[in-house]
């Protein structure tokens, strides 16, 4: 397996809270590695788990998702959906021989960029071991 | 027909262009299928940026356009008005950022210049789908209903009449006043209450744009911000108000007496009676539960007694329904139920009593006629303890906040108290004083100094009668030791908790709560006046404990709020909603069900969006098994569009 591969992220951000916490990570200057493209999103709980899965199947390495903490929806409750429907996602992965670890949920906040920065960084070092994600990929 | 889109990438000076190398991002992008014209710049927010995005917009004949600069939450606006004036529908613009999540936190210039090529090429591909969408225009009812006619509901019921709006204020109790009217002084100047109270009253109810309910409840609301319908259920008072001359024969021959609410139980009332003297409005109440009998046969003396004949049995349940604009929630609080501090003795021993109670002693126009005297023999207490925290900051028993005022009434109680009683020892046990506002750190320690308060820092365990003491067994932490003090008062500063209708009320405006049940507002900074649900405000202790001058200044920023919606001809809401695929819905109901804001309903077995209570969460759209429904603009497909190329599968 290759140990240098460079995994590539896809991370569903929610506008108010993750979206505007990565960008306060911009504003504050952090540094994480580039291997994340974010997809702004209006709510965690609009992100379907075919999202996450076709994802998985285009090549991704890693999927986040990223909504406000529990209890601080903007739209009240999004997020609460959001962890019932990932938490199962997370279970279902092994079934389809991937790495559950492949896949991640966090909460940031608006005013965390430190908290975006370093999820962003450990997801990095976690997903290195792994080499690429070939299990769901989608043979071209 | 294949949008023709233009790309402009902004350099932000070195910002972005000191990351990223934007002329390879402007010419990779112009090799991208569909890409008209990609250009970059220094700054593109810049009048000749703006101009030039303009020109190209007409010149080549653009109708998608994508800048790639900064994050949309500072020039989406900027940008998208600048495309319509160039003719574009504003949802024809939209912005890939590139800065905040891109060149600010990357250092590797070549990764960094890739990045930013994939996520312009992402919004590319998005806006190829986006729809030309209008604002959704909403009809504005010009009238607020107000919930509370405390200090708080008083206030911006006084704010929005001025500013010529109409305003229907309902109270649940016989008289507006709210807990301001109970209190006898107020931190940290010493004004008496009722005083500075009772001529915004009178003003409120004299005021020709204020529609007054009292004794009254809200029972209904339905609609959405602009156009609210609410029912209002107003409850008999068996005395016609027009009539009663408040000569007071009525309550003097009736026979039954119950404790008196607005005493808080420290005297007694009868079953026709005035709250207090200054009630507005200005007429008694025959309170039905206590009363022997609507039958006049079953007592009926105060109808025998009436002159005016003002007392009317008859009088009915009546529902009211107004339509209104806005709705402000003031509803206030309750103290802590004192049941549950059983280790305090209330209940127990008649003279603990609680703050409330102790603002009605020393109350001129209270049971003792200001003077401080015991419940239990009506002797004056020479020494007093004032317990702090009575229910606040206890996160394993009771309620885990801070209820703010009880430091600063619990000083000017024990200052009171010495005003009264200057032989008398006041105590007061505190955890931490919590002076934080003008004046009122130096009004505790005025107690502390001239009046020599004694200040305890610790905890009470226990209270416990002895000898016809009150025995006060606590902790000094800073000394370190036990204390034990034989009072002859006890005072506890109870927390404060959300008022009892507040959970019914949040069920009904589908207003949100806080964990401790006050009504959660919008955002804890930049939008504390404001509830998540569109058109409905929060005043006073409604929001979260607070004191006056906060209340007052709340209630005229919820005031604000409510002109800023009610002063326009109509509203504009977001076209961002979710629609329906009829032909895939099969009406299985799980997004009506999902949506927080009720705002999809079944009809003839489809779901249907109602646009205007739609926020575009877009949570249906994730939980709909048949991808039946979806937000406006993010659509499924989008995203995959997006995912393609950002993991290369489109290419």
């Amino acid at each position: 397996m290759n140990k240098d591969h460079e995994p590539r992220i896809v991370a569903f951000l929610c506008k108010w809270c993750s979206s505007a916490g990565s960008d306060m990570a911009g504003v504050s200057r952090l540094e994480y590695p580039p291997n994340v493209i974010p997809i702004t999103v209006m709510c965690s709980g609009s992100v379907s788990p075919i999202y996450i899965l076709s994802a998985f199947n285009l090549g991704a390495d890693g999927v986040l998702v990223s909504g406000c903490h529990p209890g601080d929806c903007h739209y009240i409750k999004g997020n609460m959906y959001a962890r019932r429907r990932m938490a199962l996602l997370k279970e279902l992965l092994p079934y389809l021989g991937l790495e559950p670890e492949r896949f991640q949920m966090s909460w940031v906040s608006a005013a965390e960029g430190v908290k975006f920065t370093q999820i962003i960084k450990d997801f990095v070092a976690q997903l290195k071991p792994l080499g690429p994600q070939t299990y769901l990929r989608r043979s071209l | 027909m294949r949008k023709k889109i233009g790309v402009f990438v902004c350099h932000c000076g070195i910002n972005i262009a000191g990351t990223v190398d934007v002329k390879t991002v402007a010419k990779e992008l112009s090799q991208y299928p569909g890409i008209e014209y990609a250009v970059d710049y220094v700054y593109m927010c810049s009048d000749p940026g703006q101009n030039m995005i303009i020109e190209k917009i007409m010149e080549k004949k653009l109708d998608g356009v994508v800048v790639a600069c900064c994050s949309p939450n500072l020039h989406e606006s900027t940008f998208r008005r600048a495309a319509q004036s160039a003719g574009l529908n504003p949802f024809e613009c939209e912005i890939a950022n590139i800065r905040e999540q891109c060149s600010w936190v990357h250092k590797d210039k070549e990764k960094a210049t890739e990045k930013a090529i994939k996520i312009t090429e992402g919004v590319v591909e998005k806006i190829r789908w986006n729809e030309r969408l209008q604002p959704i225009k909403v009809p504005v009812t010009k009238r607020a209903l107000i919930i509370g006619g405390g200090i708080a509901g008083i206030q911006t019921a006084l704010d929005l009449a001025n500013s010529d709006i109409e305003v229907v204020l309902v109270e649940k109790n016989p008289s507006i006043g709210g807990h301001m009217i109970q209190l006898s002084e107020t931190f940290p100047t010493l004004d008496c209450s009722q005083c500075i109270l009772t001529p915004k009253m009178v003003e409120v109810s004299k005021h020709p744009k204020v529609k007054l309910y009292t004794y009254s409840e809200v029972q209904e609301v339905s609609g959405y911000v602009g156009n609210f319908q609410a029912k209002i259920l107003q409850k008999p008072r068996y005395v016609d108000p027009d009539k009663c001359t408040l000569c007071d024969e009525c309550s003097q021959v009736c026979p039954v007496v119950v404790p008196n609410e607005f005493d808080l139980g420290l005297t007694g009332r009868k079953a026709v009676y005035i709250p207090f003297p200054q009630a507005i409005p200005a007429t008694y109440t025959l309170d039905i539960e206590a009363c022997p009998g609507v039958l006049p046969i079953a007592c009926g003396k105060c109808w025998d007694v009436c002159e005016p004949k003002a007392i009317n049995f008859d009088m009915q349940p009546e529902v009211i329904e107004e339509k209104v604009g806005a709705v402000v929630v003031a509803t206030g609080y309750d103290l802590y139920d004192k049941k549950n501090m059983a280790e305090y003795g209330y209940g127990k021993y008649p003279d603990v009593l609680d703050g409330l109670q102790f603002e009605r002693l020393l109350s001129a126009s209270g049971p003792t006629r200001g003077k401080i005297l015991r419940p239990s023999d009506h002797m004056e207490p020479k020494e007093i303890v004032f317990i702090q925290c009575a229910g606040s900051r206890d996160p394993e028993l009771h309620n885990k906040y801070c209820s703010r005022i009880c430091c600063m009434y619990t000083a000017k109680h024990a200052k009171l108290y010495k005003h009264h009683v200057h032989d008398g020892q006041a105590y007061v046990f505190y955890i931490d004083i919590r002076a934080g506002g003008k004046g009122y750190e130096e009004f505790v320690n005025r107690s502390m100094e001239e009046e020599g308060v004694l200040y305890l820092r610790g905890k009470v365990s226990k209270v416990f009668e002895e000898n016809g003491k009150l025995v006060v067994w606590g902790v000094d932490t800073l000394a370190g030791q036990d204390i034990e003090i034989r009072a002859d008062m006890v005072v506890l500063a109870m927390a404060i908790r959300p008022s009892s209708g507040a959970e019914k009320l949040a069920k009904l405006l589908k207003v949100a709560q806080d964990s401790d049940g006050f009504f959660a507002e919008a955002h804890p900074k930049l939008r504390p006046v404001e509830s998540l649900t569109a058109g409905v405000f929060l005043a006073g202790v409604a929001q979260a404990p607070k004191d006056i001058p906060d209340t007052v200044s709340q209630a005229g920023g919820a005031a604000i709020k409510v002109v800023s919606i009610l002063s326009q001809p109509e509203l504009l809401h977001s076209p961002l909603v979710a629609r329906v695929n009829k032909s895939l819905c099969t009406g299985c109901g799980m997004c009506v069900e999902v949506c927080p804001f009720s705002a999809i309903s079944l009809h003839e077995d489809k779901a249907e969006v109602n646009e205007v209570l739609c926020e575009g969460c877009g949570t249906c759209a994730a939980t709909c098994l048949r991808a039946a429904i979806e937000v406006k603009n993010l659509t499924h497909l989008q995203i995959y569009d997006m995912l393609g190329v950002y993991l290369g599968g489109l290419r």
